[in-house]
């Protein structure tokens, strides 16, 4: 006990040379007149720069029949403008010496570039041009829906877990664009076309919709004049609609669903309940769901681990697993992998009873201050990758947050105490609103 | 290509960048070698070990030992148990990653300033000290059993496993470093011990660090991380030569995408070949929309979401592999692409546009890889495996440079070997025969 005490010591201590030097120091941000917003994040460690443009706007945005259009329409952003060819946007990038990619998600679209950064202006003139200039032939493109189609078959018909997610996330979302995956139905995929991904590009990709994040070797003010030179002259568009979805009712109905599939070797269960993002100025509640998600299953000494398969030794892999970053409501998940011989049924009770265990006895305060400790040597490990603190910026800003959101998250982590993570706990384990679902083989045996 | 045309050969003309990081040679009084990259500008640190052997000293009979050895290191060490240790890290904020390959054991640490003593002590309690206790070993195998009757569920895992047996029989490298679950099953604490004295030894192990640490400070750690350890560790397993045959194998397996790996023999990392074989790959399949490969197969016909080849030195034998995945019923066509343009390639070589465009990305790329410690550190140990000199760095992208397209007819000639090439594919391919 004493050893543990000196440790906690120790991590308080910790705290003030850290938070010298943070992240803050380094990021600057603007907004051109257009309205598009540029974020910088400063590194000269190495003379690499990476380059991404965001806009707020994802497959959650599509409209009813054509899911997938998002991400169709990011692969056609490859596909030439007035003054490239199919293809050759990467080619340039690589001649340079670079790398390009893009993604797209519920919430966003991106596309990036990492390359020396004294050819920032280079990838800004491209990607400028790519915003409003694509030019698309009606029958080339068809080709590329066989890729994303393909690219379906890869990340999902494949895979028995990754059809289980699909349906899940259907039963979850009564009404909200979240119950649709963002590769889309494979249905409607393959009649998507060339007015389909037109009217998304006219309708979401311009400079009042979009987030320029540069990260590396960079001076944020050469970066913003370069900004004004490539991205200022874009006119805004006037008629860009407000971000509304269609929204979840109440949901008043647990939901249950079994997926089986003979090529499950491993079942098991999961559970998600609706939880409220984080949202701008009010990211209290998301704070404490993603300590709660580190103490009940952040690492092996956590609450479900620690009993389920150190104890008990009924559980092969148990979980919690929460990200705040979302525009609209999202969900908190468990998840629990029975060892051989339990049922889902006993491993679904297994979580259900250490979960209300939990809520009942609260929280162990030497792992609440580990986890914590944690979550500040992050602020440290963080500063090493300007690529993935680019995307973190970028993430937030197309899930509707500001700046001061994203610097106000870390304190507002330390500041969560014990109770608000078990009331904020007991709130949204509501069966009613949650999802219960098992992925089993064919052959389980059921008790 | 219109209006950037001039902007682009502009560019192409200026210096390619070099790469700004400097290595210190560190050799400690016990007798370690380490290369180190200091950057204090963020107090913590990268150190990465390797062990040159891995999965492949695993003896017969024990196959899977060296994997659930590495995989209980941090699962009990020292006076502590696995739920103590992984406290003891946590309250540290230190991170250790214990990896296993067929020819390396890897530990990658990750640890503050602040505290690197107690974060180093609890590392070397993990290297040298083991507990190996019986409800770990439990608790680790039946995740690991668990692995192994999802990877036999699993196209990628399936294909890789049914490549490897044919190329490799009864070589280690023929089979998971897993094992099965009646392999794991025998395996007794003995046989951990056994492993862990055989796989973690001082004269295999490769050293390289990035970050927040002098080379005196390093050399001092490094004695005290090490010095436990054995002098010398098992013996290396033999080499084994590469022979296949043209032609398909299918997997029958119900899924809707059949997944194929392709390949034959490939070239020694030390061979004088391997630069132009490299640049030539990169042309062929490497990275990128602009190969080949995904021109041809993806970018032209819409027949995959990825096709990719790659050369992969092993310590004990040299392939040429490929990767793709192809709806059922598509399959065959990407199959007989590939074939065509490998053959293509073996007998024609490349088109100066295509070495002049390959070199310069590689040689405008390779500065950009130093991003962040970790990578740093790895690429470090990864020098000092291949027995790369410390200057490396300086000279590589001079070796690239140096690559002609008379180079390159020649390798492509030697390299590619279509009457060689075969294919493994796991699904339910129409219009393809085993």
């Amino acid at each position: 006990m004493r050893r543990l005490i000196a440790l906690v010591g120790l991590c308080l201590c910790a705290a003030a040379p850290l938070r010298a030097q943070t992240i803050e120091d380094q990021v600057s941000s603007f907004q051109l007149d257009n309205g598009m917003d540029v974020v910088v994040i400063e590194d000269s460690r190495a003379p690499a720069v990476v380059h991404m443009v965001w806009y707020r706007a994802g497959s959650a945005d599509e409209q009813a029949g054509v899911s997938g259009v998002a991400h169709f329409l990011e692969h056609l952003l490859f596909k030439g403008t007035e003054k490239l060819e199919p293809g050759e946007f990467s080619e340039i990038v690589k001649a340079n010496g670079g790398r390009d990619n893009a993604f797209t998600s519920f919430d966003y679209t991106g596309y990036f570039q990492r390359i020396a950064a004294d050819r920032l202006g280079l990838m800004m003139e491209m990607e400028a041009d790519r915003m409003k200039n694509i030019q698309l032939d009606r029958e080339d493109i068809l080709t590329e829906r066989d890729v994303i189609i393909e690219e379906r078959n890869q990340r999902v018909e494949n895979d028995p877990g990754a059809l289980f997610r699909e349906q899940r996330m259907a039963a979850q979302f009564l009404n909200h664009p979240y119950g649709t995956p963002i590769i889309g139905w494979r249905h409607e995929m393959v009649g998507l076309d060339l007015d389909d991904a037109m009217a998304y590009y006219e309708q979401f990709y311009s400079p009042n919709n979009a987030v320029l994040v540069v990260a590396g070797d960079v001076n944020a003010g050469d970066v913003l004049e370069m900004a004004q030179e490539h991205y200022g002259p874009i006119p805004k568009n006037e008629a860009l609609p407000d971000r509304a979805r269609p929204s979840e009712p109440p949901q008043m109905a647990e939901r249950r669903i079994t997926f089986t599939d003979p090529r499950v070797a491993q079942p098991y269960v999961t559970r998600t309940y609706l939880a409220p993002e984080r949202d701008p100025g009010d990211q209290r509640s998301a704070a404490a769901l993603t300590l709660l998600a580190q103490v009940l299953g952040g690492s092996q000494t956590s609450v479900l681990p620690q009993k389920l398969q150190f104890q008990e030794k009924s559980s092969v892999y148990s979980s919690a697993f929460y990200s705040g970053l979302s525009l609209d409501d999202t969900t908190f998940g468990l998840v629990n992998v029975p060892v051989p011989g339990v049922s889902l049924d006993q491993a679904e009770a297994d979580l259900d009873r250490v979960i209300a265990e939990f809520l009942e006895t609260g929280i162990d305060p030497e792992q609440l201050d580990r986890i914590k400790f944690q979550l500040r040597a992050s602020q440290v490990y963080e500063l090493d990758s300007a690529s993935s603190l680019a995307r973190r910026y970028g993430a937030a800003l197309t899930s509707g947050l500001t700046l001061e959101d994203v610097h106000a998250w870390p304190d507002l982590l330390q500041s969560i105490t014990p109770d608000e993570i078990i009331a904020t706990a007991k709130e949204v384990f509501d069966r009613d609103k949650a999802v219960t679902g098992f992925l089993r083989g064919s052959e389980e045996v059921t008790q | 290509m219109k209006l950037f045309a001039p902007l682009v050969a502009l560019l192409v003309l200026a210096a390619p960048l070099q790469a700004e990081i400097d290595i210190t040679e560190v050799e400690t009084p016990g007798g370690i070698n380490a290369w180190l990259v200091e950057e204090p500008s963020i107090p913590f640190v990268s150190l990465e070990l390797r062990f040159k052997g891995g999965a492949s000293l695993d003896l017969p009979g024990k196959r899977g030992a060296t994997n659930l050895m590495a995989g209980l290191l941090e699962e009990g060490a020292g006076d502590l148990d696995a739920r103590g240790f992984a406290e003891r890290a946590e309250s540290l904020a230190a991170r250790f990653d214990f990896d296993v390959g067929d020819d390396s054991v890897s530990v990658s640490a990750r640890f503050l300033t602040e505290n690197q003593d107690e974060a180093l002590a609890l590392l070397r309690d993990a290297i040298t000290r083991p507990r190996f206790d019986q409800d770990a070993i439990d608790r680790v195998k039946a995740q690991i059993v668990s692995s192994i009757r999802s990877d036999a569920q699993d196209p990628d895992s399936i294909v890789g496993r049914a490549f490897d047996e044919l190329i490799f029989g009864d070589h280690p490298y023929g089979s998971p470093i897993e094992g099965t679950a009646e392999s794991v099953a025998n395996l007794t604490r003995d046989d951990l011990v056994e492993a862990h004295q055989g796989a973690l030894a001082r004269d295999n192990v490769y050293v390289g660090a990035a970050g927040d640490i002098s080379s005196e400070d390093l050399a001092n750690v490094l004695d005290t991380l090490l010095t436990d350890l054995p002098e010398t560790g098992a013996p290396q397993p033999a080499d084994i030569k590469v022979e296949t045959e043209a032609g398909v194998t299918v997997v029958p397996f119900d899924v809707p995408q059949s997944v194929a790996i392709f390949g034959h023999d490939g070239v020694a990392r030390d061979d004088p070949d391997f630069f132009a074989a490299y640049v030539l790959n990169e042309i062929l399949g490497g990275g990128g929309f602009e190969a080949r490969l995904m021109e041809e197969v993806r970018e032209k016909r819409g027949l995959t979401y990825g096709v990719y080849s790659y050369l992969v030195p092993k310590d004990h034998a040299a392939l040429y592999l490929g990767r793709v995945s192809s709806a059922n019923d598509r399959i065959a066509e990407a199959i007989q692409v590939i074939r065509d343009e490998w053959a293509k390639m073996a007998e024609n070589g490349v088109a100066q546009d295509e070495l002049d465009s390959a070199k310069t990305y590689l040689t405008g790329a390779y500065p950009l890889r130093f991003d962040g410690n970790g990578t740093i550190a790895n690429i470090l140990v990864g020098m000092q495996m291949d027995d790369l000199p410390v200057d490396y760095v300086k000279t590589r992208n001079d070796k690239v440079e140096a690559i002609t397209l008379e180079d390159i007819k020649r390798v492509a000639d030697r390299v590619l070997k279509p009457d060689a090439l075969r294919f493994v594919v796991v699904g339910q391919p129409e219009g393809l025969d085993s």
